[in-house]
């Protein structure tokens, strides 16, 4: 096939896969219903890989059809399917309207052993150290966490500013949205991969694809048994290197006639580019070749991208303050376990299968979930934790549960989900508005959904909180609102291992509809 | 909120800005109209929210003595809770959306209703059903989630609430119509009219901090105040409140009180869930202060059944 019409089906195709992926992570209304979300995530290869080893189902099997593909098709996956792919060739288009020379790359050789010592080693660190490695790497992760701490932030300036426009005409259709932003650690590894991949994007095309991520490397050694290839037909060529100009992956060696198939990712620039006819996409046909090649290193040209870095300070400045109650509370809440979110199971059993794509992080409607700094240990870093101190756990939620792409977080009924202890209410009395300050309070016992947190006398007039932590479920909304500083005087303490919590009783009211009035 | 009605105004008229400020009648805004009514208080039993809310405000002489052509109105119900309406920790949608007919139907320009809410707030206006009611009936349902629209106040005389900051529809609206469901609550024993407001500003922790029942009568010190109280006590949350647990706390009362006096009315509320009234911390400060008045016997209350 040399038709025009592949590249253009490629761009378009991709265009629609790159907008869907954009629509998901910055959809802060929660307007796209889980399963449609889950569709797109099905062929996503690494959440699919460790979904298909939690669940061994064809409801996970996404991945194979992904490794089908490629035995079929070479690399397609990178251009089709893949949204750092895709985005990244965007990158490379911007950087050509920047310097014309970014977007000219020319042949070069393999980073070999790089990428096999990569993928070899997030293999590897899987086996006996966890998946901190992949999360890393995983290119999805890595798209899902540009989305979640940078892209949504500006979607929601940009709600914003068009809210408050709304807003002077008497018009509320958009709604003011608090940017609450992350803990600012939780920033330097996504804004590090975004520099990496967004000045390698910019200036050299596709070299993080098949330098760095074992995706790419994995798909590129299928790839040299696939089917369908670049191919070219020695007699028109010419010699004049057109293609091997254009092509963002670097790998086309014009002066011996040669695609170097496990980077090839087929884009099809080349067969458009070509005014021989020479190029064209099609079943391999077996021939012997020779490499080697005379070879041009370019130089590392960084993009300018020191607003990335600005940008965690802006969000996080959106944050007001409230005012402080009058006296300081004393006693350190004692929390010997963070909290994992809801269909986690166990923080062990999360740990090891989470990417840290970030997804429900930017789908929570509560905003109660946050990227781990060291709550998990150094190898959990950026894998969702429950964060009380920013919000809660909302009670007629599954959200989170519904999206995982990964199989981190196993699907939860509402009715199961409403009763599954994250962890445990613990009360501090000392720190306590009722017990220091002596006046009303209980905004813990208000919040709490199962009443887990009740009143019970006090000194005079006065009710005081009281736990039963058999029927608390561990949502946080007592932690959430309960004012006193810098302490709070109730908390969560996560369990390591999730638990049954018991239904609530409850008993009929023995008052009675009334027949006069009592006044 | 002077300031942006004095620009949009002033837009508009071009060059007779000046003269708008002087036809503006900004001291409308602050107070609420007192309408010459024959009662102190409607109390009605037996009947359905909607047929309750007709009756009685006609026995006051109507949506019209409260509320004028032209105005804008805000209502505010108690949206606090992610909880169906059948658990009744929400005021009922179908009297929110029948005292909004009669705004309208006397003339008015527009109405609005939000609460900030304890829960999230799109669940919480979703599933109380008050957001689909009110804007059935021409209603708009305003956020309340982010301080964005809330404006700084001053409490002369506040004790311990010396100031707040409350949402901007209740400084640009006309007329304020209060909108509490009667519930249990867990710390102040009740929740009704004056806690209700917890729901207007926004640092509602501060008030928990610094002695809620000071706070909560407190607030009744600020000049913006409702011209008209109507609390719905059709299914009332006894116990548990004031979030609930099931339907086990729910006894259906069939009941509603209006009353342009809140500390009133909260005192009849009360008794509607058989608590002493010297109980409720806050009644008894906020009838001190003079912000109406407790003593159920000195007033001339209509009583209906239907």
């Amino acid at each position: 096939m040399r038709s025009p019409l592949l590249r253009i089906f490629r761009i378009l195709f991709s265009a629609l896969v790159l907008i869907c992926f954009f629509l998901v992570f910055s959809d802060f209304k929660n307007l796209i219903p889980s399963k449609y979300i889950n569709i797109l995530l099905y062929l996503q290869f690494v959440p699919s890989v460790l979904k298909f080893y939690d669940l061994r189902s064809l409801a996970a099997a996404g991945f194979i059809a992904v490794i089908l593909l490629t035995f079929l098709s070479g690399r397609t996956y990178c251009s089709f399917l893949c949204p750092l792919g895709i985005g990244q060739d965007l990158f490379s288009r911007i950087g050509g309207l920047i310097k014309k020379r970014f977007r000219r790359y020319g042949f070069k050789k393999p980073h070999t052993v790089i990428r096999y010592s990569l993928l070899t080693a997030s293999v590897i660190v899987i086996f006996i150290w966890g998946i901190y490695m992949l999360t890393l790497l995983d290119p999805y992760s890595i798209f899902g966490r540009f989305m979640t701490y940078f892209a949504k932030p500006v979607v929601i300036l940009i709600n914003n500013f068009l809210a408050g426009i709304l807003h002077k005409f008497d018009v509320y259709t958009l709604d003011h949205i608090t940017i609450k932003g992350f803990p600012l650690l939780s920033y330097s590894v996504p804004a590090a991969f975004f520099i990496l991949i967004g000045s390698l994007s910019l200036t050299r095309g596709r070299l993080y694809c098949n330098m760095i991520c074992p995706v790419g490397t994995l798909l590129g050694l299928l790839s040299k048994v696939s089917l369908l290839r670049i191919r070219f037909d020695e007699n028109n060529c010419s010699r004049c290197g057109r293609c091997s100009l254009r092509c963002k992956s670097s790998c086309i060696d014009f002066l011996h006639k040669h695609v170097d198939v496990s980077r090839c990712v087929s884009c099809f620039n080349c067969i458009n580019v070509c005014p021989d006819k020479a190029l064209s996409y099609g079943p391999v046909r077996l021939k012997k070749k020779v490499h080697e090649t005379d070879l041009e290193k370019r130089k590392f040209v960084a993009g300018s991208l020191l607003l990335l870095l600005g940008l965690p300070q802006i969000v996080r400045g959106q944050e007001k303050t409230t005012p402080q109650p009058r006296k300081e509370s004393t006693v350190k809440e004692n929390k010997t376990s963070p909290v994992c979110p809801p269909g986690a199971g166990s923080i062990a059993d999360f740990n090891i299968d989470c990417t840290a794509c970030s997804l429900c992080i930017t789908a929570c409607p509560n905003g109660v979930l946050q990227p781990a700094i060291l709550q998990y240990g150094f190898t959990g870093m950026m894998q969702p934790v429950m964060d009380y101190h920013k919000s809660f756990c909302t009670f007629n939620c599954t959200k989170c549960t519904e999206i995982c792409p990964t199989n981190a977080l196993r699907p939860l009924a509402l009715e199961a989900k409403k009763l599954t202890q994250l962890g445990k209410v613990n009360f501090i009395k000392d720190n306590c508005i009722v017990k220091t300050e002596k006046t009303a309070c209980g905004a813990c016992s208000e919040s709490c959904p199962t009443k887990a947190v009740y009143m019970i006398p006090y000194e005079g007039n006065l009710l005081i909180p009281e736990t039963n932590t058999d029927i608390c479920i561990g949502c946080g909304h007592c932690e959430f609102v309960c004012p006193t500083k810098p302490f709070k005087s109730i908390f969560v303490d996560g369990n390591p291992v999730h638990q049954a919590a018991k239904k609530p009783e409850n008993v009929q009211s023995e008052m009675e509809t009334p027949v006069e009035f009592p006044f | 909120m002077r300031r942006r009605d004095f620009l949009k105004k002033s837009t508009g008229a071009g060059l007779a800005a000046g003269a708008v400020i002087s036809m503006g009648g900004y001291e409308k805004l602050w107070t609420s109209s007192p309408a010459n009514t024959k009662y102190d208080m409607v109390a009605l039993m037996g009947g359905k929210p909607e047929a309750m809310f007709d009756l009685g405000i006609q026995e006051l002489g109507g949506m019209g003595a409260f509320v004028h052509k032209g105005q804008k109105v805000l209502i505010k119900p108690n949206i606090g809770w992610d909880v169906i309406p059948e658990l009744a920790a929400c005021t009922n949608p179908l009297l929110v959306k029948r005292i909004i007919e009669h705004c309208f139907k006397a003339g008015v320009k527009e109405v609005y209703v939000f609460d900030h809410t304890c829960d999230n707030w799109v669940n919480c206006y979703k599933n109380s059903g008050i957001e689909k009611a009110a804007k059935s009936a021409g209603a708009k349902v305003v956020p309340g989630n982010s301080e964005n629209y809330y404006q700084q106040i001053e409490i002369p005389g506040g004790v311990m609430l010396k100031s707040a900051k409350v949402h901007e529809l209740l400084l640009e609206t006309d007329v304020f119509i209060n909108v509490p469901v009667l519930k249990d609550h867990n710390s102040t024993r009740l929740t009704c009219c004056l806690k209700n407001m917890m729901g207007v500003v926004w640092d509602r922790g501060y008030w928990h901090a610094n002695n809620l029942n000071q706070c909560i009568a407190d607030y009744g010190l600020f000049e913006k105040k409702p011209a008209l109280n109507v609390i719905d006590c059709y299914n009332v949350m006894v116990k548990h409140g004031p979030q609930g647990v099931s339907k086990e706390d729910v006894v259906n009362m069939k009941s509603q009180i209006i009353t342009a006096d809140w500390v009133a009315g909260d005192a009849a509320a009360a008794k509607m869930l058989g608590i002493d009234t010297g109980k409720i911390e806050y009644i008894s400060i906020a009838h001190k202060m003079g912000l109406g008045n407790m003593k159920l016997d000195t007033l001339n209350i209509k009583r209906i059944k239907m």
